[in-house]
């Protein structure tokens, strides 16, 4: 819908223009997503997405876990997982990926956090099968271009 | 003094041995069931020209004795070294090989035992219970909650303990003292000790983690008999030990591979977790790097497909079903303490997942059909991956859960002929220790001091045990108290995990192993500095597995073979010897 610009001051103008910021994505808290709610359904046939999560698709959200240690050093990619991950599961035989984990893929470099300290990332979310052509990881959720922080 | 001179030569002559002589697989000393199959390999140690190598088994020419020519494979490591290799060959012929290969200016040479069996099977079946990780401590912290004691006796005998056999098994590996579950199991199901994380294979220098020189499977041999085969576990179905009936790979982590290779088996039933390994890529919570269905496939090779309880007993009693596929868990199904009485683990999100008994008692009516007789593996596996995490009830109640497939599976055989050896093991121990009780009725707060040790440990005060021997509560106010002699830093709490399996330690964000701050404010909780590497590569989050040996129990047809120490090899022919699987191989696949 066009903006109702009518004539008038200057004073006018900027208000509108800013209750137009406001209103786009850019200026909107991001949505916070939980783990809980990234699928509708897990069976032993496999997830089905929530529809908020396939609604949302493509738009930028925040993710609360932790950080699992890092599959290679120097990279921007990381497995954000619901509970922490005691070992790395690449390293360990023994050790298997939860099923509902959340590729993330940082702006930049990522330095890693302690493990057991719980981070809010924030990005762009993604959703399908995807296969990191590094590591051969596949996921079903990525988050792109993310920041993240610790919650303290 | 004649013997020590023997010796010392025999030791002069293995050091003074070219230190880069050429390997041969299977190494020296394997025992080979007469008319299995294997894959014959010989590294060199440089390059060396194919005209001039020759391979000998007891003096004649290789190819009139295995009836195949080996294949040079001229520099499979990319650092100039030869190799020969014969895939898919067998010896029917029982005796001592000796093997011998020259490149020309090297000779090494390995004996190897082929062995018959009786040509007739003593047993219609066998059915090998495996408590993973199960040791010494778990059995009488087992023995005393489910059994209880009574004028300083047991009032009753666990079924594992009431059998004809007893034999302790050692299981160390060709690389190792210290052993894993990939091969201990493989041993028990090949015949052949190899490597840590290798299964069916020995540890060769291939590259690809699948062209290792195979041994055959147990699955492999009892099915050309004519044997139907199972193996039902409580972990994933790919893990190592259930994976050890049909794998070939120098890495237990090969899950799709062995997803593929439980398929080409046709091994008749199997039973577990570990469905994301099933599924193709583009489903969600897949775990595979393909577009390969295999729940579809497994279907359209005639497998009843199950995903609960109520399905699997479906399937296992209409009469038509002879192969079963049962996936109960995206994981590891949960252990006996969560899945009957505290519900924590995945429990809510998989309420109908059959217990490692009900598994068995579904598995043994389809496997029965086969009137030719048949082979089952019952894994009982967290008792190791609770004692991998330091958690003493749910490891405890895991070996009880065990016994109760052993009673199941011994009056199952009584009522059916009592044709059925039935053997329990472990495949390797943890460093576990029944040291005395916790009281918290001692006075103070410090839990350190309320543990009895001697007399004053007396006796813990669980309820009765249930028909099935679990008592329906653990943080009863004087418990067990079952200790983990190796870890990590770690907080100990001297309580049961209510709300969940213990995480003892953790990652920091500099790579070392912590202990896990959750547990740092449960009353009376003390730090312990731990035993094991922290750091590095070699940093371990966790208990890990020990060396001890671990006791093996047997009864019916073949038991008699079981006796004083054994090696884990040895059980295998056990088997063999009991089902006569040392007949000829048929024409090959």
């Amino acid at each position: 819908m066009p903006l109702p610009v009518r004539t008038g001051g200057t004073r006018r103008r900027f208000l509108l223009a800013l209750s137009a910021l406001a209103a786009s994505p850019l200026l909107r808290a991001a949505e916070l997503l939980r783990f809980d709610g990234l699928y509708k359904s897990n069976t032993v046939l496999g997830l089905q997405f929530a529809e908020r999560t396939l609604a949302l698709k493509g738009e930028t959200v925040r993710l609360r876990g932790y950080m699992a240690p890092p599959l290679k050093p120097e990279s921007n990619f990381f497995v954000l997982t619901r509970e922490p991950v005691a070992i790395c599961p690449f390293c360990s035989s023994d050790a298997e990926w939860p099923v509902d984990i959340v590729v993330i893929y940082a702006s930049k470099t990522v330095i890693p956090t302690s493990f057991s300290e719980r981070i809010e990332v924030e990005g762009k979310l993604e959703v399908g099968s995807y296969t990191d052509p590094v590591t051969g990881f596949v996921s079903q959720l990525r988050i792109r271009d993310a920041v993240f922080h610790r919650i303290t | 003094m004649r013997p020590t001179l023997i010796a010392a030569a025999v030791l002069a002559l293995s050091v003074s041995l070219p230190a880069a002589a050429q390997t041969i697989y299977p190494l020296n000393r394997a025992e080979i069931l007469a008319g299995s199959r294997f894959d014959l390999k010989v590294e060199f140690p440089g390059l060396v020209d194919a005209a001039k190598v020759r391979l000998t088994l007891n003096g004649k020419d290789y190819t009139s004795v295995l009836g195949q020519r080996a294949e040079m494979i001229p520099d499979e490591t990319g650092k100039g070294e030869s190799n020969l290799i014969l895939r898919d060959v067998s010896l029917n012929k029982a005796g001592q090989y000796v093997v011998e290969a020259t490149d020309g200016s090297n000779t090494q040479k390995v004996t190897w035992n082929v062995y018959a069996t009786p040509a007739k099977a003593r047993a219609k079946n066998v059915i090998l219970f495996i408590g993973d990780g199960f040791s010494i401590g778990h059995r009488t912290a087992a023995r005393i909650l489910s059994k209880g004691i009574e004028d300083g006796k047991y009032k009753s005998k666990l079924a594992m303990d009431d059998m004809d056999a007893m034999a302790l098994l050692t299981t160390q590996g060709t690389d190792s003292i210290i052993t894993d579950s990939a091969n201990a199991a493989s041993a028990y199901t090949t015949g052949h000790k190899t490597c840590v994380n290798a299964l069916g294979v020995y540890c060769s220098r291939a590259k690809g983690s699948l062209e290792h020189p195979k041994v055959e499977t147990l699955t492999e041999i009892a099915k050309r008999q004519g044997l139907a085969v199972g193996v039902v576990t409580n972990s994933e179905i790919e893990d190592a030990t259930p994976a050890s009936m049909v794998a070939h790979t120098r890495k237990r982590s090969d899950y799709n591979d062995i997803v593929k290779m439980f398929h080409d088996s046709r091994i008749d039933v199997m039973m577990g977790g570990g469905s994301p390994n099933f599924l193709p890529k583009s489903t969600p919570g897949s775990k595979r790097s393909d577009e390969d269905n295999y729940i579809e496939k497994f279907q359209s090779s005639g497998y009843a497909f199950a995903t609960t309880k109520a399905e699997m007993n479906a399937a296992a009693s209409n009469a038509k079903t002879t192969r079963l596929l049962g996936l109960y868990n995206t994981g590891n199904i949960d252990g006996a303490l969560d899945l009957k009485f505290l519900k924590k683990g995945s429990v809510s999100k998989f309420p109908e997942q059959p217990d490692v008994v009900e598994e068995m008692n579904a598995a043994i009516k389809i496997l029965s059909r086969n009137k030719k007789g048949f082979v089952l593996m019952v894994e009982s596996s967290r008792i190791d991956k609770y004692s991998h995490s330091m958690d003493a009830e749910r490891a405890i109640y895991d070996t009880i859960m065990l016994d109760n497939a052993v009673r199941a599976a011994k009056d199952w055989s009584k009522a059916n002929g009592n044709d059925t050896l039935i053997m329990v093991t472990a495949d390797h121990s943890h460093g576990v220790n029944v040291v005395g009780t916790v009281d918290d009725e001692q006075p103070g707060d410090e839990m350190r001091n309320k543990i009895g040790l001697y007399e004053a440990a007396g006796f813990p005060n669980y309820p009765a045990p249930d028909a099935d021997g679990y008592p329906d509560k653990v943080d009863v106010s004087k418990r067990l108290r079952l200790v983990f002699a190796n870890t990590p830093d770690f907080y100990e709490t001297y309580r049961p995990y209510m709300d969940g399996e213990n995480v003892p330690a953790v990652k920091n964000a500099d790579g070392a192993i912590v202990a896990n701050e959750k547990y740092k404010s449960v009353p009376g909780a003390i730090f312990v500095t731990g035993n094991l590497p922290n750091k590095g590569s070699r940093a371990a989050n966790q208990g890990v597995h020990t060396g001890d040996d671990v006791i093996l129990t047997a009864t019916g047809p073949g038991a008699d073979k079981v006796r004083g120490q054994m090696e884990n090899s040895d059980l295998f022919r056990v088997i063999a010897d009991a089902l006569a699987l040392g007949k000829p191989a048929a024409a090959k696949k």
